[in-house]
């Protein structure tokens, strides 16, 4: 069979470029609509940190557990990451949820030259992107609010960031396999909560039980709390930090290459 | 249409399955470049299954498909550049204004944002939603929703136009504007796939079309050309009280060269209406009303599957 000479103006974009365009597309909406987002995304953080910082820190004295700072000090790199956690959380379950069943936005970008993979990927970058502009903002206003010794908290940020990414991947994979938004609220309250208050982002985790410790171990809050925390007041050493790292980027890993898998089936039966 | 123009469509032995659903089972198609083609059938009948797999965004299960001169299962992207679709659902991005939506799609398909700016103007024009350009589309009516998918899928200036079920549910009124959009379109040499239950769209629309029922093609044609293979020139209606109409068989069942007995009516398919009315009335039977017409789609698809289209 003969190839038809092409009157249509569509090519197909490089893979790299096909991402860009689908994360391009994020960013138009996010344009319009951030400031529905801003409210979960930042202020709660913020409230978080002024409560727990300035309202329970003044009650806690600086001593061994807070590594001799104050705890609003303390507190504010492991407030990055569990937001980043929280923010992923979002952008990962309904967000994605609605683009398969309320919105069906990747069924429109589909019939395009981009692929399931390809709308994978743009939707994990956006959260990226996500992730570092809402740490950012946080940042900026926990040092106006005086919660940072110096500029070794901005090292939290991409340890916020990569934590954020290690669950929201896996995330993502799982909300591609989602009918219905039911199985989400057995995700917030019996993960992310339990995950961002008892994994030694507002308490060192040898409080916890010995039996609870590893629980703690595998989720990426704890992971995260230990690199930012510990980047943030020089105590981080190279050995652990590779090991934390090391952690996060496979979570990570195994997310995307799930999340490639679920895309596929779902968007190409 | 000339068999010089090239096949955009060729499928042969086309099956699809949904484990262990058949939804299509072994179809011949073939589209060549300026047709409008349709598939007429009832819901669930395989067109929907059939259209992914053109749109290479379904693969199929057995058969030989395709498209453009392209094999969907290895060239999918490179085809699905060069395609316009249309789904069953809008899946318009409702919180973007309509020209984000047409500008943000154009993107996908390799525009620059200039042109991609200058091709949705233009078809902001087509789809009649100028004074609505910069409007979210959330609280558009069905109709506009409707053409804004259609304005969205010509962004890349298409070879191949593929719309499943394009005017469902909408009003008569938004169907007529829609229909005559589609008519544009066709007119300026867009090859055209339709799916639809609708057989006055497919009369409408369709140089030539398959009726499909149960997964399979039961005939193919153009609309006239079916009409006149299975079905007669006119057709004499006559309703009945629900009940009666089957007692009144055996005292026309002379007048026409075949009976169609429906829940409601009796259909006598002849060559003169008006005689076997006036025939009818001769013979004492008084139906509550009658109706001559012309036979349509609905008449070869009734004789085909001995169903209704849209029940």
């Amino acid at each position: 069979m003969e190839t038809i000479p092409s009157r249509s103006t569509g090519v197909v974009l490089n893979p790299v470029r096909a991402v860009l365009i689908g994360v391009e597309k994020h960013w138009t909406w996010y344009r319009r609509n951030w400031r529905a987002t801003a409210i979960s995304s930042f202020l709660q953080p913020v409230l978080f940190l002024v409560a727990m910082g300035f309202g329970f820190g003044s009650q806690v004295q600086p001593g061994e557990a807070t590594g001799g700072q104050t705890y609003l000090v303390y507190l504010a790199p492991a407030l990055v990451v569990v937001t980043a956690v929280q923010n992923a959380t979002w952008e990962s379950t309904y967000a994605v949820l609605s683009a398969f069943i309320w919105q069906k936005s990747y069924w429109g970008a589909v019939v395009t030259p981009v692929t399931p993979a390809q709308i994978c990927y743009s939707q994990l970058t956006w959260i990226a992107f996500r992730l570092v502009s809402s740490a950012a903002v946080f940042l900026a206003v926990a040092a106006a609010l005086g919660a940072v010794s110096g500029p070794g908290v901005l090292l939290a940020l991409p340890f916020a960031v990569l934590a954020g990414l290690a669950f929201a991947a896996p995330v993502v994979a799982f909300s591609a396999t989602r009918e219905t938004a039911e199985g989400f609220s057995g995700l917030f309250r019996f993960v992310v909560i339990p995950m961002t208050l008892f994994t030694g982002a507002f308490f060192p985790i040898s409080q916890l039980p010995e039996w609870l410790r590893p629980v703690a171990w595998i989720t990426p809050v704890w992971h995260g709390v230990e690199l930012a925390r510990g980047a943030t007041f020089g105590t981080l050493r190279l050995l652990p930090a590779l090991g934390h790292v090391g952690y996060l980027v496979a979570l990570t890993a195994v997310g995307v290459v799930l999340g490639r898998r679920y895309f596929q089936r779902r968007l190409a039966v | 249409m000339t068999t010089a123009e090239p096949l955009l469509v060729r499928a042969h032995g086309l099956t699809k399955h949904f484990g262990d659903f058949e939804a299509v089972r072994g179809i011949d198609v073939e589209v060549r470049r300026g047709e409008a083609f349709g598939f007429l059938g009832p819901n669930g009948a395989g067109k929907s299954s059939t259209m992914r797999m053109i749109s290479c965004t379904s693969p199929r299960t057995g058969g030989e498909l395709s498209v453009l001169g392209l094999d969907p299962n290895t060239q999918g992207p490179l085809i699905r550049a060069r395609l316009g679709v249309v789904p069953q659902t809008d899946n318009l991005d409702t919180e973007l204004t309509v020209r984000q939506n047409l500008q943000t799609y154009g993107r996908y398909f390799g525009l620059s944002r200039a042109e991609a700016r200058g091709k949705a103007t233009e078809l902001l024009e087509f789809a009649q939603l100028v004074d609505r350009a910069d409007h979210e589309v959330e609280p558009l009516s069905g109709g506009m929703k409707r053409r804004l998918t259609i304005a969205r899928s010509l962004i890349n200036d298409p070879d191949l136009l593929l719309l499943d079920e394009p005017t469902t549910g909408l009003d008569p009124q938004a169907r007529h504007l829609l229909w005559d959009r589609l008519f544009r379109l066709k007119q300026s040499g867009v090859t055209l796939i339709i799916t639809t239950h609708y057989m006055d769209e497919a009369e409408q629309l369709c140089d030539r079309l398959v009726v499909m029922d149960g997964g399979k093609i039961a005939a193919e044609g153009s609309p006239s050309e079916l009409i006149s293979r299975y079905s007669t020139r006119e057709v004499l209606e006559l309703r009945f009280a629900p009940g009666e109409q089957e007692a009144v068989v055996p005292s026309v069942v002379d007048l026409a060269e075949r009976i169609e007995v429906l829940p409601d009516r009796l259909l006598l398919y002849t060559k003169d209406g008006e005689g076997a009315l006036n025939a009818v009335h001769g013979r004492d039977v008084r139906p509550l009303s009658s109706l001559v017409r012309r036979s349509s789609l609905e008449d070869v698809f009734l004789h085909l599957t001995g169903r209704t289209l849209v029940d």
